[in-house]
């Protein structure tokens, strides 16, 4: 039982940064922006983030800074792609880049540092119950905060008008500007709003993973929540499904290799993105009979004409 | 007050080319200010980044052999971006390129086969280069899917392959239990060309892949079906130019280009195939394309150019202590400054007032 409780927990901790990112990009996509600079933003967030906590000694600063930097990042891909209507792809390669030279810039006064991992929060009662209360109501802030936000996010995107309206202009923004919608600003929230929450999730790696930072500790962790965007169809429900199954994998082949079970890592760990490949042709062949799929302004430039 | 971009009624061409100076000048000042920040002489090591590696004929070797593949893989991918095909998963590429080639060399090691092998290989390399870009474009083309994020996709995919097979069925038995394959005999090495260095022949086929590129895209119907279905979908497909067609074509040749950069880079200067064999090649000629503006000549000067980056930054790491992540640094702000510039060739920026004007 302990054990099966103690791979549950590492499941949750692995899953936490990739849906907390993945939230976000989900946002900026359903406004029409690919940002592929998710890496970048999320390594930044876990370098500032670091420092933050490091400097303060709270968690809780250190969360802001990294939402701090995430933002700050996306902010430069918004001025230049929203701005300037320059191409996105390229834009979100740059920013990937820039921010894995910036935070090891910035982290590398920190390395060999350790910082106090932020506190579990057990939920008065609910966490006394036998296995679930510990595994369901005695996680760290952050894991909390990620499920709320996907909440949050399903609630704005379905039942509040701007939410229609971002939708709106993901799928169309010539329509979405006849209208007389900001386009652009909506947009630029949507960034922004994204880059945060690649910097939490970034900052949730030295914050609460590991108390600890290294260069290049996101791992990959970003482009793996831009396949789940995609994995999960632009649903925020599936998007929690989708995280917590590619956390389980990751965990998973941790194990397959402890037990032995003959059964190559890397086949294992290359599953997500094999899945998300077949995810992506089997909805885009439905596109046309079935309903959502991409937004049809996606990476699109859009330059209003006045 | 608001800034707003209006579009030109033509192409600014003296904006054409200030635009990468401009950039490139933008960049030095950024870095120089980050530079400052670090407590670094700004001047000094400016010099140390762009100088120094032009001085020394075995610094001078290492930029050709750096920005030997990475000219190879922005030829192809600047295809694909002409045709407004979204090709990112040229490391993939590189990797299992690196990977069908070195087949031959695995299972023929300790036997001298003969110069032939090493042709072979470099066949094999840019077949499964294409191949491996084949997916995303039969993906396309069949089921719509999106290029950009299977592409992406499989280079993780294209690493694990590679990476079972080091550690596991190619493992050089007498290797001490490190993931990497046995040495490549001399029969499947690209030879080397100038004593002293490891400028090896593969640079060769690199000038030679850029020539045909310049030819092919400014002389011949296939170059220009490129440039139209890029540039005006709607009238290419009056003219009868078929994009499926060219979003396979260009993967395929992308791919092969890349493979091929990656089987030249094992058989030639790294010698084996283990993991680590690409510094994101793959992902930093997509900065080498779009900096060459997608043109051949334009790709070759920026190939050298990130190249001297490199050579670069490791110099002034070890004389300057300056960190190996500066480059990085540069290289993502310089690929912004120019897609910045480039805006400007195509839009004005105009300051309006809060009354739009009624005229």
């Amino acid at each position: 039982m302990l054990i099966v409780e103690a791979i549950i927990l590492s499941v949750i901790a692995a899953s936490t940064p990739l849906l907390l990112a993945a939230a976000g990009e989900l946002v900026v996509e359903r406004s029409g922006v690919l940002n592929l600079g998710v890496e970048g933003m999320m390594i930044m967030g876990a370098a500032c983030g670091f420092a933050g906590a490091f400097l303060s000694g709270s968690t809780f600063v250190g969360a802001l800074t990294g939402i701090a930097a995430g933002m700050a990042l996306s902010f430069v891909f918004a001025v230049l792609t929203l701005g300037l209507a320059v191409n996105q792809v390229a834009a979100g390669l740059a920013l990937t880049i820039l921010g894995i030279g910036l935070s090891g810039l910035i982290g590398a006064s920190f390395v060999g540092q350790k910082i106090v991992p932020a506190p579990h929060l057990y939920i008065p009662g609910l966490s006394d119950i036998p296995v679930a209360g510990k595994i369901l109501f005695a996680q760290d802030g952050f894991v909390y905060f990620s499920v709320l936000l996907v909440v949050g996010i399903w609630w704005f995107l379905y039942r509040t008008r701007g939410g229609l309206i971002l939708r709106a202009v993901g799928d169309s923004h010539t329509s979405a500007h006849a209208l007389g919608y900001p386009v652009l600003k909506i947009r630029l929230m949507a960034v922004l709003f994204g880059g945060g929450c690649a910097g939490l999730a970034g900052a949730f790696l030295p914050l609460a993973y590991t108390p600890f930072f290294i260069p290049g500790m996101t791992a990959g962790r970003g482009w793996i929540a831009l396949a789940l965007v995609v994995f999960s169809s632009w649903l925020p429900g599936r998007l929690v499904a989708g995280a917590y199954l590619f956390g389980a994998v990751s965990i998973l082949q941790l194990h397959a290799q402890a037990l032995g079970l003959g059964i190559p890592s890397q086949l294992m760990t290359s599953l997500p993105y094999l899945a998300t490949v077949i995810v992506l042709v089997i909805i885009s062949r439905a596109r046309g009979s079935a309903g959502s799929v991409a937004p049809a302004s996606l990476g699109v430039v859009f330059v209003p004409d006045r | 007050m608001q800034l707003v971009l209006e579009k030109r009624a033509e192409r600014s061409t003296f904006i054409a080319l200030a635009s990468p100076l401009l950039a490139i000048v933008l960049t030095l000042v950024t870095i120089s200010i980050l530079l400052l920040a670090l407590g670094k002489n700004p001047l000094a090591a400016l010099y140390v980044y762009f100088i120094e590696p032009l001085t020394d004929p075995y610094t001078l070797m290492e930029i050709a052999v750096k920005a030997s593949p990475l000219v190879m893989i922005a030829i192809g991918l600047s295809l694909c971006y002409l045709a407004n095909v979204w090709n990112i998963g040229a490391e993939g590429q590189f990797i299992m390129g690196a990977v069908t080639g070195s087949y031959l060399a695995v299972v023929t090691n300790g036997s001298d086969v003969g110069h032939w092998l090493v042709i072979v290989m470099l066949i094999m390399g840019a077949l499964g280069g294409a191949l491996w870009a084949l997916i995303p474009a039969i993906c396309r083309v069949r089921f719509g899917a999106n290029e950009i994020l299977t592409s992406l996709m499989l280079v993780y995919v294209a690493d694990l392959i590679m990476d079972y097979l080091v550690r596991g069925p190619w493992r050089d038995p007498k290797g001490m239990n490190f993931p990497t394959t046995a040495s490549f005999d001399p029969s499947a090495t690209v030879p080397v060309i100038l004593d002293g260095g490891r400028l090896h022949a593969g640079v060769i086929v690199t000038l030679a892949v850029v020539v045909i590129a310049a030819v092919m895209l400014g002389r011949t119907i296939k170059g220009f079906e490129i440039r139209v279905v890029g540039a005006a979908p709607r009238a290419a497909r009056f003219a009868g130019f078929k994009s499926d067609r060219l979003v396979i074509f260009t993967f395929l040749i992308s791919g092969a280009l890349a493979g091929l950069a990656g089987i030249i880079e094992v058989a030639g200067p790294v010698g084996v195939l283990q993991p680590g064999i690409s510094p994101g090649y793959g992902f930093t000629a997509i900065i080498v394309a779009f900096l060459g503006r997608l043109n051949p000549l334009g790709i070759l000067i920026a190939g050298l150019f990130l190249a001297l980056t490199f050579i670069g930054g490791e110099g002034a790491q070890i004389s300057m202590k300056i960190p190996l992540d500066l480059t990085k640094v540069f290289q993502g702000v310089l690929l912004f400054y120019v897609l910045a510039c480039d805006s400007l060739i195509l839009y004005r920026i105009r300051l309006i007032g809060s009354q739009p004007k009624t005229a």
